[in-house]
């Protein structure tokens, strides 16, 4: 054992002396936290994997026709889509899972800025993977059909819809997580979200509020085809009720009551 | 300095805490002495703003905990070694905290090669640390923004002996500084040698606070018999105040000479005699946290009874 010792005579520390940590600094510790344990490391490695996998499938079978930007993105944003929300379950969850919130929370007790940050975090890692689905794809569609017609149409629109689509679906992920603090329960109700509601749409009973409110019917036009008005309203009122009503449920809970990991 | 003023804490319709008021001032070392859920988690988890006081006041530093900008940098906190994720590396969960507080990446080596975690142990991953290690990775959490204040809950789970050594040079270091230290532990002895002030706390309640020589103003003696009904009844004639230690011995609340005049008149061998000295807080502690222990033992008069349910 080292004899090392903090010889220093302890400090009595002024008022001011030490700042706040800013909410930028957070944001990128919950980032990091993101990506440094061998859960979060290989989850971010898999999505690039499969979208390189996915891309190439695509570019290899079917007609050169159908190798446009648009027709490729329709695919090749589908694992980040998939697997992100499953990263920001666990950018919550594990803070009770591995019960890491009672260090996260006793170094930041407001807990309302820790969680902005995973906010703010969950944001830019979505973002970041739209970076790398949208570099893949490009570079897929260069290689495979340079100079088809219209190999590059809506293009602009179709990668701000998609970086709605993946930023919105990283969300619902952190909402769920924040409302079900348990890794488990947060990811199977996730997945089993788009069925229930297709299932639920066959009744005729919901087959008037389905398209407002099936939250993957409604988002999956995001990264498929340049969306309408009523298109943009089914997203909106679909993300209100299973994205903001459940952070707002989460925030008031995790700010509220005991942390108890 | 760590204040508590009457906090109170209900969970589950259960009083966890009741009415505990305690100091530690800086320079000192205060050892929180329990039974396994007698309240010393909870009290600490008030202390540092994870649970809310239902009633009653905790200051640290003079205000409350969460209102301190930058907690890490004056308060250090080890509440449990095993939260930790399980699939980050142990220096990986030194940066990241490191970083939060706003502390240079450099010290997290300072601190590692502190608490002796070199550097295959640093690259491994805590899931696969031995609860020793997790402990010393708690302790490097702890001083990772050089602070004045440090609250451990159970620091010496798990330590070895040579670990435990180091860990009271460490604590009693820390205090001749000018540090204020909180420790817990459900064992005397781990806290016994480092503390200069002891709580005990039992059923949600501190039962006694003080230094050792305050909680142990009494010089006792041990004492031996084969025959112990017989030293009991000798006792008892001699009208000398006797309490159970364990099984075969008992402390008796006068000088040995005075016992072994007891046993001569009342015809018993003595198999040992000698001085309490740390026999006494062993009783103590015994008697104060555990209720059944007085009703078992009629012939028990507790020695302070003013001590009892004292908290200033």
């Amino acid at each position: 054992m080292s004899t090392t010792t903090l010889a220093a005579p302890i400090r009595v520390n002024t008022a001011g002396v030490h700042a706040r940590p800013g909410i930028g600094r957070l944001a990128a510790v919950e980032l990091r936290k993101m990506v440094d344990t061998r859960a979060g490391f290989w989850l971010q490695v898999a999505t690039v994997a499969i979208t390189v996998l996915v891309v190439i499938i695509r570019l290899v079978v079917g007609d050169a026709a159908d190798h446009t930007f648009a027709s490729v993105l329709t695919v090749g944003v589908i694992p980040a889509a998939a697997l992100l929300p499953v990263a920001g379950i666990l950018l919550v969850t594990s803070e009770w899972s591995q019960r890491t919130g009672m260090i996260t929370f006793a170094l930041v007790p407001g807990r309302s800025r820790v969680l902005r940050a995973k906010l703010i975090a969950s944001m830019v890692l979505a973002l970041s993977m739209l970076v790398m689905s949208v570099g893949v794809i490009a570079a897929g569609v260069l290689v495979a059909s340079p100079g088809v017609d219209g190999t590059w149409s809506d293009a602009a629109t179709l990668i701000a819809q998609s970086a709605v689509y993946l930023t919105a679906g990283m969300l619902v992920g952190v909402a769920f997580g924040m409302v079900l603090l348990a890794s488990a329960p947060a990811i199977v109700v996730l997945f089993s979200l788009p069925t229930l509601g297709s299932a639920l749409a066959s009744l005729s009973f919901f087959a008037d509020v389905a398209p407002w409110l099936d939250i993957g019917r409604t988002l999956d036009p995001l990264h498929e085809e340049a969306m309408s008005t009523t298109q943009w309203a089914h997203a909106g009122t679909a993300l209100a009720l299973w994205m903001l009503l459940p952070l707002l449920i989460g925030i008031w809970r995790i700010t509220r009551r005991e942390v108890s990991v | 300095m760590i204040e508590t003023e009457h906090i109170t804490k209900q969970l589950a319709g259960r009083t966890i805490v009741s009415d505990v008021t305690f100091r530690c001032q800086p320079g000192t070392v205060t050892g929180f002495l329990g039974p396994n859920g007698a309240g010393k988690t909870t009290t600490l988890r008030m202390l540092v703003g994870l649970s809310e006081p239902d009633s009653g006041e905790a200051r640290i530093l003079g205000g409350r905990y969460r209102d301190l900008p930058n907690p890490g940098r004056r308060v250090g906190i080890l509440l449990d070694a095993s939260a930790q994720h399980a699939g980050r590396r142990g220096r990986e969960a030194l940066a990241v905290s490191a970083k939060t507080i706003g502390v240079p990446a450099q010290r997290v080596d300072t601190l590692l090669e502190l608490v002796g975690l070199d550097e295959t142990a640093a690259r491994r991953r805590v899931g696969q640390y031995s609860l020793g290690m997790r402990q010393r990775l708690g302790f490097a959490h702890a001083l990772l923004g050089d602070p004045e204040v440090l609250i451990l809950d159970e620091p010496a789970n798990g330590l070895d002996p040579e670990g435990m050594r180091w860990m009271r040079g460490l604590l009693r270091g820390f205090a001749d500084r000018g540090g204020t230290v909180l420790l817990s532990s459900h064992l005397l002895a781990e806290v016994d040698a480092v503390a200069d002030r002891m709580m005990i706390i039992g059923g949600g309640r501190i039962q006694a606070q003080g230094t050792r020589a305050e909680l142990l103003t009494e010089s006792g003696t041990v004492v031996e018999a084969a025959d112990l009904a017989g030293l009991d009844a000798a006792l008892r004639s001699a009208g000398l105040a006797t309490h159970r230690i364990d099984g075969d011995r008992r402390l008796v609340e006068a000088e040995p000479d005075v016992v072994a005049r007891a046993a001569l008149a009342g015809g018993v061998v003595l198999r040992r005699l000698a001085p309490a000295e740390g026999a006494g807080l062993e009783r103590l502690f015994f008697e104060l946290t555990t209720t059944g222990a007085r009703a078992s033992s009629p012939q028990t008069d507790p020695i302070h009874p003013e001590l009892a349910g004292a908290t200033a």
